[in-house]
């Protein structure tokens, strides 16, 4: 009786669904994209901020980035300091002395192509979606760049183009990915600290790298419904 | 019925169904074909131009290269990281874009020495002390070949 009256329900509320769970689903058919980072192979080398800068027109000046990387420094006092210097396309300095310094890494960023995407919700014109394969896109005819998705991204994805006056954002290189070919940030990487992959696929390299480690996405009390993976993301890290 | 309503519905029906009309025809096409959003938008962002080439489409002619870098510390790294963007030079192999450059700045930006970087994963070097007397690292160590040939 329980059982029916469920199947009843579910069968009933599913047109409605994406209106009362606010979320997206994977396909019936077809990928569903995610991403999986591993913090302890990533070597700060920022090939990957600019391999995005050059496949995507990203601006070339200091604030315009699609992906970036963030140098943790966790001091013996506990203190922690974060840098990302034009977004590690110019490379690293430590100022700190290594006397003082407990631990210290590399944490790469990116879209997070979340499933409950904050970003998509709060825009006015419905500019801004997540494509039925689970990447969040802009549509760039449609927007008017009124910067609330900019605004309500809780990672900091998002930009104005400072030419064309729309929001921009990582596209997981879309016109890339419907084409087979990996996104220029998951191939130029020289550790493969970034993977991407097909969350279906069991057997697949995505799925297999979230089994084999301990994965945890970037603030989860916020319930984006982040696909983006972390390994050894760690309290400091926001 | 009261006089009011004889007035207001018409104008009503009126106005809501001007209001319907310049809904239609304001409204692109294939907005709401998968979601709250132009469903062409899919197609054009899908059609952007590709501007980087990957690994596969320089060994489909640069096997060679391949098969020297292959026991090569470098061997799985992806062509692009040093040599640039090259897509140019996949459509026309006689045109420039790639570069193909040894210096402290590009090498330094993997091997320069930083405590963030794990010693074991990335071998590393503080480049202010090691042989300044070279300009460049590829002075000394050819980049397929990174070990051959040093003193």
């Amino acid at each position: 009786m329980a059982a029916a009256g469920t199947l009843l329900l579910t069968s009933a509320v599913k047109p409605f669904q994406m209106l009362l769970i606010a979320s997206e689903q994977p396909p019936e058919e077809g990928p569903w994209w995610g991403i999986g980072i591993d913090i302890t192979k990533c070597i700060g080398c920022g090939m990957c901020a600019r391999g995005c800068k050059m496949e995507n027109d990203v601006p070339d000046e200091p604030f315009y980035f699609r992906t970036w990387v963030e140098q943790y420094t966790i001091l013996n006092n506990g203190e922690v300091l974060i840098e990302s210097p034009n977004g590690s396309i110019d490379g690293f300095s430590q100022p700190v002395a290594e006397e003082e310094i407990f631990k210290t890494f590399f944490v790469p960023k990116l879209c997070n192509h979340c499933a409950k995407s904050p970003c998509t919700q709060v825009c006015p014109v419905g500019a801004t979606f997540e494509s039925p394969d689970g990447v969040a896109l802009i549509d760039e005819k449609y927007c008017i760049g009124c910067a609330y998705c900019v605004q309500a991204c809780p990672y900091g994805c998002r930009y104005i183009h400072p030419e064309k006056k729309v929001a921009d954002k990582c596209t997981l290189c879309y016109h890339r990915l419907k084409q087979g070919i990996d996104p220029v940030c998951m191939e130029i990487c020289p550790t493969k600290a970034r993977i991407y992959g097909d969350l279906k696929d069991r057997d697949g390299e995505l799925v297999k790298f979230l089994r084999d480690h301990d994965y945890q996405v970037l603030k989860p009390h916020l319930n984006t419904g982040s696909k983006l993976f972390y390994n050894a993301l760690t309290a400091e890290i926001s | 019925m009261p006089p009011q309503l004889k007035r207001l519905i018409p104008l009503f029906v009126v106005f809501i169904g001007l209001f319907l009309i310049v809904r239609h025809l304001l409204i692109p096409d294939s907005f709401g074909q998968y979601g709250h959003y132009r469903g062409i938008a899919l197609e054009e962002i899908a059609s952007k131009e590709m501007n980087v080439a990957n690994k596969a489409m320089c060994v489909d002619c640069h096997y060679e290269v391949q098969e020297i870098i292959e026991n090569d510390v470098h061997a799985d790294l992806s062509c692009i990281i040093c040599h640039g963007a090259g897509l140019e030079h996949v459509d026309n192999p006689e045109a420039g874009n790639i570069q193909k450059i040894g210096t402290r700045e590009l090498c330094g930006s993997c091997h320069e020495l930083n405590p963030a970087r794990p010693m074991d994963i990335i071998f590393q070097v503080d480049l202010s002390t090691h042989n300044p007397e070279f300009e460049n690292c590829s002075d000394c160590h050819h980049p397929h070949q990174v070990w051959e040939g040093i003193q």
